[in-house]
């Protein structure tokens, strides 16, 4: 159901009509059960995804993405031991490799993509979606805490992070004896609980719950 | 490549919010529902895509010529660049771990400059709408640029771990500043290419644009394409 001729849109209330973000193409929104997802007929990409899970279950991921962020961040992380020297350290020494001299910048950035970003999307996530949970006006600044997340999605690299550390000890792993932590377990099950609350999150239905707000 | 009677939100004088989907009147500085800045499909975007893209190629210069990282053993000291500790992952044998190496931090910081240039290059050229081809490539790029942080992480994750006084000891370079600056270039780049403007018709009155016009031609606004809906 989509315009067809650029004469309609003006009888036509905006409210009705959607254009993709993606192609720009522009489709009339349609009510969909809550297990239908529609996609853009142009360029294909997801529109509107499948809303079953409720907004309190991505709030309950969200709050167990933090308690993991939280033992990931104190626990030791990697353990090093080779020829009577051992050495210990947690995923903030990871990030503060990079502290002497000129390269500071770099550490705090490495902090921020896997440490402090994630948490801030989780904590802005929990901020617009709680009240809606509970069936609430929402929060005020909830649409501003939204973009938000959404526009931190790719600055959060705690996958990515992973993916290095398993590089990292291959690297190593003939040299030294590698013993692991906690707070790598800990950010195992981070990354796994952060992308089944992207996958149950459905930004339409948060939109326009916002909206109706 | 266009699904028939399919027009973009531009084309009938509005503009959609490229964060939630919203239509607003072409003209409107924000979006009624989400609060996003609306951005016009407009070449002139493409500036920021380019001085990114540039931005991210001269880091990327600095980050292969310096060491990324400094090693000191009992037998003496010795710096890797990017290229080499791919080359000494595969020497050891190692091969997977040398392929992910090499493909993060060598082939997808490539294959993203020349991908980013020519959707920019491609779509400048107002041949008309692009098509599916070029989406997949931008999704791609779009996707996949976040990756090459794996070789910022790497060496982090060595040089506080490998702190073995005179047995062993790994320092950063200066080339791991200057590669996360260029991946953070090109993401930015990345993010503000507008991909709308793969499918942008050009301005000129073609017969399309009149063809709509005739009378009878005009469909019931309910009979053309919906959202696939699954």
């Amino acid at each position: 159901m989509c315009v067809q001729n650029a004469s309609i849109p003006k009888a036509a209330a905006p409210g009705d009509m959607i254009a993709c973000p993606e192609c720009d193409a522009l489709l009339r929104a349609v009510p969909l059960g809550p297990t239908e997802r529609a996609r853009c007929p142009r360029c294909g990409s997801l529109l509107v995804s499948p809303r079953v899970r409720s907004f309190l279950q991505v709030v309950a991921l969200a709050f167990t993405a933090l308690i993991l962020m939280m033992a990931a961040v104190f626990f030791p992380f990697l353990g090093i031991a080779a020829h009577g020297l051992s050495h210990e350290s947690s995923v903030i020494e990871v990030a503060l490799a990079f502290s002497d001299g000129w390269l500071a910048p770099l550490s705090v950035a490495v902090l921020a993509v896997i440490v402090g970003l994630p948490m801030l999307r989780f904590c802005a996530i929990i901020y617009v979606l709680w009240p809606l949970a509970n069936g609430r006006p929402a929060w005020p600044k909830a649409r501003a805490a939204f973009r938000l997340a959404e526009g931190l999605t790719p600055w959060s690299m705690a996958e990515i992070f992973i993916v290095g550390t398993a590089v990292a000890l291959v690297k190593i792993g003939g040299l030294a004896t590698i013993s692991i932590g906690p707070a790598f377990w800990a950010f195992c099950g981070l990354v796994i609980v952060t992308t089944l609350k992207n996958a149950f999150m459905s930004r339409w239905s948060i939109w326009a719950a916002l909206e109706r707000s | 490549m266009t699904a028939p009677g399919i027009i973009g939100a531009h084309e009938a004088g509005l503009t959609g919010c490229t964060l939630c989907g919203h239509v607003a009147p072409a003209g409107t500085r924000h979006c009624a529902r989400c609060g996003a800045r609306l951005h016009p499909v407009d070449l002139r975007s493409l500036q920021r895509v380019w001085a990114w893209w540039l931005a991210g190629l001269i880091c990327y210069v600095p980050a292969n010529l310096y060491p990324m990282l400094r090693t000191s053993t009992l037998v003496g000291t010795q710096t890797n660049t990017i290229a080499g500790g791919a080359l000494e992952l595969a020497e050891h044998g190692s091969w997977v771990v040398a392929a992910i190496v090499f493909i993060a931090s060598i082939m997808i910081p490539i294959g993203k400059f020349a991908a980013i240039a020519y959707l920019s290059l491609a779509v400048a050229r107002e041949r008309g709408p692009g098509g599916h081809r070029q989406l997949r490539l931008y999704e791609v790029v779009d996707f996949i640029g976040r990756w090459s942080m794996i070789d910022v992480f790497v060496v982090a994750i060595l040089s506080s771990l490998v702190q073995l006084g005179f047995v062993a000891s790994i320092h950063p370079g200066p080339a791991a500043v200057a590669f996360a600056m260029s991946v953070a270039f090109t993401m930015l780049s990345a993010q503000s290419f507008d991909s709308r403007l793969i499918w942008r018709v050009p301005a000129v009155p073609s017969s399309a644009a009149s063809g709509r016009a005739v009378p009878g031609e005009a469909q019931p606004a309910d009979a053309g394409p919906k959202p696939s809906i699954s």
